[in-house]
């Protein structure tokens, strides 16, 4: 039975997992390294790769402060609208990506409820930067947050408590108590959000428009280059995120290691 | 430092937790506020630490209105049940904290604080301890790094939450005792919270009996029990016998010599305020020996009361030494005279 069962894991994990991580690097290298490197050279890569990098720049420090700032919210304090807020900070998960991309095209498009004062004051959001940026802030919010509450709540406020009675401000408090007892959790977070800031489709699909060299991030550059039969192109890019998602597996292990050995 | 509280009140929701307190702690006491849990004792402790806020009512410390003052600025040092020890920190680094998050102009240089540090681990005994985490430290331990911590910033009011609450019956012991002698050394204003009355009398200088809210009686631990203001006090500390003074009550309490005034309905007698001697007329005696417990150095006696057509057999509880017991050589049905030597009348 145990055999079985850990056959059955196996076969999964080799077929849906390792097949096509091996597909994509013999894909991206099917027409030899020098293809493969000047594939990631070209222009339009590069682009891909500095926005997907900007995105992931500006959202994952944001939903950082975001995450314990609601986090700190929903544990340390009592609130009308504190079991909303806690709901809502589940709604980029229970909502379709693509929904949330078209939210904000009808918050911001041209024919959205803001489209006509962007436009009198010639803002670009909606097929620009800004757009992309916004979305993956939607989608990226919940994970800092979602790693932060379960443990700020289990491990209760005497601590702080006790650094507050001491003579310490807030800030301190925060600084010398409660983030070095967070700091696994958070960098979980973190990662996590990263990932999926780098990684996301759906919604950053919706409102980038698609503009070569200028709205496309990584995953959308892979869609397009595949589109147009440049395999290569698509596989090389793709590397880069399978390479990002591996790192990703290290570290989350690495820091569930680490969490697991703070308690003990 | 004393504590003045005026007309403190506070609300959750529609449950009073504190109504109307009015309590003034001279300073250097050492005060126990007792009551059973959910009485209000612990709110009340944290209202003058400034971790919760009175809904009504001004906290004053040494003559100060510090009733809007943050915690960090009040001055006070606190002890929570749980110790609330850092637990991503050593010892050392715990009892240092306070210090080392002074602002720079009245931080002492780290000299000074390494040398703070280890003379208030030397007064709670366990300088030997400073370079462990808290999790590797047993009940007792942690409990005195605590008190050190809350030392360190030198709190001119000390607040203990059920300081003893968490430790074995033996450490308890101990502590209570070691708490009094440090307290005598320090005089520093202490308050601590407990629902243990045996706890409060040992180690208190000054007791406040507080139920539902309100604060039913504050006196020293021996005017608390030779003189307690109401029922509820009569009952809560120590053991007691209460007599409800209707018909066969009455009857037996005025065979041992007690005459109740009209207006009266309970009466409350200590089980040592009564009196047992070997019955001199067995018709008319007003006992029976129904069992005994040792309890160390005395004897707990149950009693049913003698009465001609009594249906309720109410028991009654008597202590005396165990030499007396031993003296008179009583046994089971044995019948016996009964003298109360003081009775608290209570409505």
């Amino acid at each position: 039975m145990r055999w079985s069962l850990t056959a059955i894991a196996l076969a999964f994990i080799a077929l849906f997992l390792c097949l096509p991580l091996l597909l994509i690097i013999t894909a991206a290298f099917a027409k030899g390294w020098s293809a493969y490197w000047s594939e990631l050279t070209d222009h339009d890569t590069l682009s891909a790769i500095k926005l997907t990098l900007l995105t992931a720049l500006i959202t994952v420090p944001l939903n950082t402060v975001f995450g314990i700032a609601a986090a700190w919210a929903i544990t340390r304090f009592e609130f009308i609208g504190k079991s909303l807020l806690t709901t809502l900070i589940d709604l980029p998960f229970s909502v379709s990506p693509v929904i949330s991309g078209l939210i904000f095209v009808l918050l911001f498009g041209k024919q959205g409820w803001f489209g006509d004062w962007l436009y009198a004051h010639d803002i670009k959001i909606i097929f620009a930067v800004p757009g992309i940026v916004i979305v993956t802030l939607f989608i990226t919010f919940p994970f800092v947050a979602r790693e932060l509450i379960p443990l700020m709540q289990e491990m209760g406020n005497e601590e702080e408590e006790a650094a507050l009675s001491l003579g310490a401000s807030g800030w301190k408090t925060f600084l010398f108590i409660t983030l070095p007892n967070i700091k696994w959790a958070l960098l979980y977070g973190i990662l996590l959000c990263n990932a999926r800031a780098m990684g996301e489709f759906g919604a950053v699909s919706v409102v980038s428009g698609h503009i070569r060299g200028l709205t496309n991030t990584l995953p959308l550059h892979v869609e397009v280059s595949y589109n147009e039969y440049n395999s290569v192109a698509a596989f090389a890019s793709a590397s880069i995120l399978a390479g990002l998602a591996i790192v990703t597996l290290i570290l989350k292990s690495f820091l569930e290691w680490q969490q697991a050995h703070d308690r003990a | 430092m004393s504590i003045l509280l005026n007309n403190i009140s506070k609300n959750y929701g529609t449950f009073s937790a504190l109504n109307n307190i009015n309590l003034e702690i001279p300073a250097g006491e050492l005060v126990a506020l007792l009551g059973p849990s959910g009485c209000g004792k612990t709110t009340l402790l944290r209202i003058i630490a400034g971790l919760e806020y009175a809904d009504e009512g001004r906290v004053i410390l040494n003559g100060v209105d510090e009733t809007d003052q943050h915690v960090s600025r009040r001055g006070i040092g606190f002890v929570f049940q749980h110790y609330a020890l850092f637990r991503h920190m050593t010892v050392f680094d715990n009892v240092a904290f306070g210090l080392r998050v002074k602002h720079k102009r009245d931080r002492p240089s780290e000299t000074i604080i390494k040398q703070k540090v280890h003379d208030l681990l030397n007064l709670v005994q366990l300088d030997w301890l400073h370079n462990r985490h808290p999790d590797q430290l047993s009940g007792g331990q942690r409990q005195r790094i605590a008190l050190a911590r809350a030392l360190a910033v030198e709190p001119s009011v000390l607040l203990l939450d059920e300081p003893f609450g968490a430790l074995d019956a033996s450490v308890r012991k101990d502590l209570r005792i070691w708490l009094r002698n440090l307290h005598s050394q320090l005089h520093v204003t202490s308050i601590f919270v407990t629902h243990d009355q045996e706890e409060a009398m040992e180690v208190a200088s000054q007791v406040v009996v507080l139920n539902k809210g309100i604060i039913e009686q504050q006196g020293s631990p021996s005017d608390i029990y030779d003189h307690p203001a109401n029922a509820f006090v009569s009952k809560f500390i120590g053991q007691t016998n209460v007599f409800h003074v209707d018909s066969p009550s009455r009857l037996w309490l005025e065979s041992t010599g007690l005459r109740p005034a009209m207006e009266t309905q309970i009466a409350h007698v200590r089980p040592h305020d009564i009196e047992i001697t070997k019955a001199v007329n067995e018709s008319g005696a007003s006992a029976i020996i129904e069992d005994w417990q040792h309890l160390g150095a005395l004897i707990r006696i149950v009693l049913s009361n003698n009465l001609p057509h009594n249906e309720t057999n109410t028991l009654v509880y008597a202590e005396m030494s165990n030499e007396s017991f031993k003296q008179l050589e009583l046994r089971k049905g044995d019948k016996v005279d009964v003298r109360i030597r003081q009775v608290h009348w209570f409505h």
